[in-house]
C-alpha cells in the first residue's frame, strides 16, 4: 500500500493484498475529488498453467487443468473434459452428462455460498460502518471468521460437499468428470443419499439465508419486488443485505459496462438450464467463437502486435514489458471487454428480476449479489431434479480414442462466469493449451485501444473517504465480482 | 479468586503464493467438529489467514510487520503453494500485491522469525504441479526441489523449535491433515521422529491409499478395470499408485464418503514429490512384459509375478464380470452359514 500525493489535488493509491478474493490481487487507483478517477487491476501472479500443458498426453489436462484453482477446479475439469470430448467427437452419456451436471452445480452452489458469507459480507462487518443502523445485526452474523452465518454457511457449504465425496471421490481435484461422461454411477441408495444432502442445504437456506422457499426467490421478478421484500419480507440474512444495500445505494455502485457473455450452463437433453449468448444494451444475442480475441498490450507479455484468437494464442510471460502491468491477458469479443459472471448468465438466460435492475439502473454490486442469490436457488431446485434422474443401471461414461490430430474449444460456466479452454493436439501430444477464466474477463487490464477491463470501468467514481488507505467502496465492487485470481492468469 | 490466566494462543499466519489455494478450500470442508471450532478448542489463532480474516491491504502489510518485529509470537508459518524464483532468480513472477517484494522473500523472512513452519500441499512441500512441465516459473518447495533437499529455505534450515520444514503434502491436502497437524504442533506433540523420510506427518504418511480400498477384492485376484467407470482394480490398467502411495485417504475417507478410488478413478499419488511427472499418462499403467512397471510397496517383484499369475488364474467369475461393468452384475453368492 501506498498512498502519493501529487500538485493537482490528485492522489495515487496501491491497495493490496486484496484477501477474501481467491488469490492475490492488487488495485492501483489514481484518485480526484474524492472518488477514484482511474484504476489499474493488476494479477500479480504468473505460473504458466498453459506452458505447463504442452507436450503432455491431452489426457493429462484432467489431471493438470483443475489444479489451476482449488476453488473452480471442477468447473476446469469440466472445461477441459469437454475439449477432449470435442476433438474426439464423444458424447456424454445421458447419466454422465447429469452427473456432470450435479458435480458442477455443486461446486458453483458452494461457490456461491463462499462468496457471500465469507468474502462479500463481512466487509459490512468493519467497524468503519459502526454507526450505520443495521450495524449490530451484520456484525453478529457476518464479522469476518466469526459471524454466526458464516460459521454456519461453511457448515452447510461442507455438507452440500458430500454430494462431490459420493459422485466425484472428492472436492477439490476429482478426475470423475470424463469426456464420455463420469467415472462413478450411482445407485438407488446413492440417489435418496444425494436427495438427503441436498434437502439439508435447503433447508440451512431456507431458513437461515432467505427466510423463504427457494421457489419463491427464483420467481422474483420485478425491481419492485425486492422493495418489498426489504420493508416486509421474511427475516433472513437476503432482507438484511437488502436493508444495507438500500442504505449504502449498492445498486449505484459498480456499474462497469453492462455487456454480459455466458456460454451456457448444465447442457439437458435438448436446452441448457441456462442459455447461451450475449446481452449487451442493445439486446440479446449470440456469442461469435471466433470473434474472441486476447489482446497482450498491457499484459507482461509476448506477442503484442495485434489481438490472437485463443487457438493461435500465446503465453510467452516479459518481465521487461514496462507498459504490462498485469500477467493478465485482455479477452475481448467483438474487440469489446464483456462481463461474466452469475449476472451474466441470468441476464443472457432473462431471469426477469435480474433483468429489471440492470436495464432500470445498470449493472451494479446489488444486481451481481442479487443474481447470485436469485441462481442458487434456480440451481439448487435444478440439482434436485436432476438427482431424480440419475437411472441406475444406465451407463455412465462412454468411450472414445483420442486422435492424433484436432482442436476443439471447451467451454463451460465457472461460479464466477464463462470459462473456456482452447486445446489443439498434434502428433497425439498437447501442442497449444489456452484458457479464458471468467476473471480474466472481468478483471482484464486495458487493451490496444486504452479500454479498461469491466473491474477497471467499475471501479471509477466509486467514493473513497479522506485517509482509507482500502477504500471499502473499492472492495465492496472488486468483491462483488467473485474475483478467482489464480484463475485469471493460471 | 482469580480464575488462572488464559494460555496463549498458538499464533498462525498464512501465506498463499504459487498454488491454487485448493488446500485452503479442502481445509474450510472440516467437519464434525466444523474448522472454527476444531482451531478454537485447541487454542489455534489464525494471525491472518487470506481468505478468512478482515484486515486486507495495508492493515494486513502492518500485521505481518508486526510479527517481522517480535510484538506478535509467530508458532506456525504456514505456506500454500509453490515458491517461485523465476524469472532469474527475482521472485518476481509472484510480487505480493500492495508490498513489492516477491513473496518468496518475505516467506524467508517471516520464517526466519517462526516457532515452526508448515508446507500446506504438495506445492508448498516440494514444487507440485506448479513446477511440472517446462517449471516456466522456476517453482520449487519450501525445503525441496522435487526430490532434493534445498529448496526456497535451503536444506540447512531449521525453524526456532529446530525441526526443519513439515510437509504436509497433498494435493489438495485432506482437511484433517492440516487441522491435526496445528494441534498436534499446538500440544506439543509432533516431534522430528514424527515425520516420515520426506518429512510428512507419519499419522496420515505411514498408511498407504491402498489401505481401505474398496477395490482390494479385485486386487487380490487381479480382476482389473479396462476403462473409465469399471468396477475392478486401476493398477494393472488405469494407472493407479494406491499400492504406493503414503496416505490414509481411503480408511479416513473425503467430503463424507470419498477417495480417489471410490470416485473410480487411479490414486496419482499426490502426496510424493514430483508426482505431477509419471513418465507416463496419468491414467495409464506402463508396464514391461505384460506386468506394471510399478509395484506394490515392499513387495519383490518374482512375488507380485508369481502371485498375479496364480490369482488371475483363480479369478472368480463373479470378479471377473464385475471389474469391467460399472454396476454390480453379479452379487456375491450367499452362503447357508448352517451348512458345510
Amino acid at each position: 500500500m501506498s498512498d502519493t500525493g501529487s500538485s493537482e489535488g490528485t492522489a495515487r493509491l496501491v491497495v493490496g493484498p486484496f484477501n477474501r478474493v481467491e488469490g492475490d490481487l492488487e488495485v492501483r487507483l489514481e484518485l480526484a475529488q474524492g472518488r477514484v478517477a482511474a484504476a489499474f487491476v493488476s494479477s500479480p501472479l504468473f505460473r504458466g498453467f498453459e506452458r505447463i500443458l504442452e507436450g503432455r498426453d491431452p489426457r493429462d489436462a484432467l489431471v493438470i487443468a483443475p489444479r489451476i484453482c482449488g476453488i473452480c477446479s471442477v468447473s476446469q475439469s469440466h472445461a477441459a473434459a469437454l475439449a477432449l470430448a470435442g476433438v474426439q467427437g464423444l458424447v456424454p452419456t445421458d447419466n454422465g452428462r447429469v452427473a456432470t451436471n450435479l458435480i458442477v452445480a455443486t461446486e458453483n452452489v458452494a461457490d456461491h455460498l463462499t462468496h457471500f458469507h465469507v468474502f462479500f459480507m463481512p466487509d459490512f462487518a468493519r467497524a468503519f460502518y459502526a454507526e450505520r443502523p443495521w450495524f449490530p445485526r451484520v456484525e453478529a452474523r457476518f464479522k469476518a471468521a466469526q459471524g454466526s452465518a458464516v460459521r454456519k454457511a461453511l457448515e452447510t457449504r461442507t455438507t452440500l460437499l458430500h454430494v462431490l465425496g459420493l459422485l466425484a471421490g472428492r472436492w477439490p481435484h476429482t478426475l470423475a468428470i470424463q469426456p464420455g461422461g463420469v467415472t462413478r454411477g450411482a445407485d438407488a441408495r446413492d440417489k435418496v443419499r444425494l436427495a438427503a444432502t441436498l434437502g439439508a442445504v435447503r433447508r440451512a437456506l431456507e431458513e437461515g439465508l432467505f427466510g423463504a422457499k427457494l421457489e419463491r426467490v427464483a420467481e422474483l421478478s420485478a425491481r419492485e419486488e425486492l422493495d418489498r421484500w426489504r420493508a416486509a419480507g421474511p427475516e433472513g440474512d437476503f432482507r438484511l443485505f437488502l436493508d444495507i444495500a438500500a442504505d449504502l445505494d449498492l445498486g449505484r455502485l459498480g456499474r462497469a459496462y453492462d455487456r454480459y457473455l455466458s456460454y451456457g450452463a448444465y447442457p439437458g437433453a435438448e436446452m441448457p438450464l441456462y442459455a447461451r449468448g450475449i446481452f449487451t444494451p442493445d439486446g440479446a444475442g449470440a456469442v461469435d467463437l471466433s470473434a474472441i480475441a486476447e489482446d497482450h498490450t498491457h499484459a507482461r507479455m509476448e506477442h503484442r502486435t495485434h489481438p490472437h484468437h485463443p487457438f493461435d494464442g500465446s503465453t510467452l510471460p516479459d518481465v521487461e514489458d514496462e507498459t504490462g502491468y498485469s500477467w493478465c491477458k485482455a479477452p475481448r469479443l467483438h474487440g469489446l471487454p464483456f462481463e461474466t459472471g452469475a449476472v451474466a448468465r441470468q441476464m443472457v438466460d432473462g431471469q426477469p428480476l435480474i433483468r429489471d435492475i440492470v436495464q432500470s439502473e445498470g449493472g451494479s454490486v446489488l444486481a451481481r449479489v442479487v443474481a447470485r442469490l436469485v441462481e442458487t436457488a434456480r440451481t439448487l431446485i435444478a440439482m434436485e431434479r436432476w438427482v431424480h434422474e440419475l437411472t441406475p443401471g444406465a451407463p455412465w461414461c462412454a468411450q472414445g480414442t483420442l486422435p492424433s490430430h484436432g482442436r476443439a474449444a471447451g467451454l463451460t460456466e465457472a461460479a464466477r462466469g464463462a470459462l473456456g479452454h482452447w486445446l489443439r493436439v498434434e502428433n497425439g501430444r498437447i501442442a497449444g493449451y489456452q484458457i479464458i477464466a471468467p476473471t480474466t474477463w472481468n478483471f482484464s487490464p486495458r487493451d490496444a485501444a486504452g479500454m479498461p477491463g469491466p473491474l477497471e470501468a467499475a471501479l471509477v467514481g466509486a467514493p473513497v473517504r479522506q485517509g482509507e488507505t482500502t477504500p471499502v467502496a473499492v472492495q465492496h465492487i472488486v468483491r462483488s465480482f467473485d474475483p478467482c485470481m489464480v484463475c485469471t492468469v493460471h | 479468586m482469580l480464575a488462572p490466566p488464559e494460555p496463549a494462543p498458538f499464533n498462525v499466519l498464512w501465506i498463499q503464493s504459487g498454488g491454487c489455494g485448493g488446500c485452503t478450500m479442502s481445509m474450510l470442508c472440516a467437519e464434525a467438529p466444523d474448522l472454527a471450532t476444531t482451531l478454537e478448542s485447541a487454542n489455534i489463532r489464525f494471525l491472518w489467514h487470506p481468505t478468512l480474516s478482515e484486515e486486507t491491504g495495508a492493515e494486513a502489510v502492518a500485521l505481518f510487520e508486526q510479527v517481522l518485529d517480535g510484538t506478535l509470537r509467530l508458532d506456525a508459518l504456514c505456506v500454500e503453494g509453490a515458491m517461485l524464483r523465476g524469472p532469474k532468480d527475482t521472485g518476481r513472477f509472484h510480487i505480493l500485491a500492495g508490498t513489492g517484494v516477491p513473496t518468496i522473500e518475505w516467506v524467508r523472512r517471516l520464517a526466519a522469525v517462526a516457532e515452526t513452519v508448515v508446507a500446506v500441499g504438495t506445492c508448498a512441500a516440494y514444487g507440485g504441479v506448479t513446477a511440472a512441465g517446462a517449471n516456466p516459473t522456476d517453482a520449487c518447495g519450501l525445503q525441496y526441489d522435487g526430490r532434493r533437499e534445498g529448496g526456497a529455505l535451503g536444506a540447512a534450515f531449521r525453524s526456532r523449535s529446530g525441526l526443519p520444514v513439515i510437509n504436509v503434502a497433498g494435493c489438495p491436502t485432506h482437511p484433517n491433515w492440516v487441522t491435526e497437524t496445528l494441534m498436534l504442533l499446538a500440544a506439543g506433540l509432533l516431534g522430528a521422529d514424527d515425520l516420515d523420510v520426506y518429512r510428512r506427518p507419519r499419522f496420515y504418511a505411514d498408511h498407504l491409499v491402498h489401505h481401505g480400498c474398496p477395490r482390494n477384492e479385485y486386487y487380490e485376484y487381479k480382476a482389473s478395470a479396462e476403462k473409465m467407470s469399471d468396477l475392478g482394480c486401476m493398477m494393472e490398467h488405469l494407472g493407479c499408485l494406491g499400492t504406493q502411495a503414503h496416505a490414509d485417504c481411503n480408511t479416513r475417507l473425503w467430503n463424507g464418503e470419498g477417495s480417489c478410488t471410490r470416485g473410480g478413478y487411479a490414486c496419482i499419488n499426490c502426496t510424493a514429490p514430483e508426482f505431477e511427472e509419471p513418465g507416463h499418462a496419468f491414467v495409464e499403467t506402463p508396464k514391461i512384459a505384460g506386468f506394471p512397471v510399478g509395484l506394490p510397496t515392499d513387495m519383490p517383484k518374482a512375488w507380485f509375478v508369481a502371485l498375479s499369475s496364480l490369482a488371475k488364474a483363480a479369478t472368480p467369475e463373479r470378479l471377473r464380470l464385475n471389474a469391467t461393468s460399472d454396476h454390480v452384475v453379479r452379487p456375491p453368492a450367499v452362503r447357508d452359514i448352517k451348512r458345510r
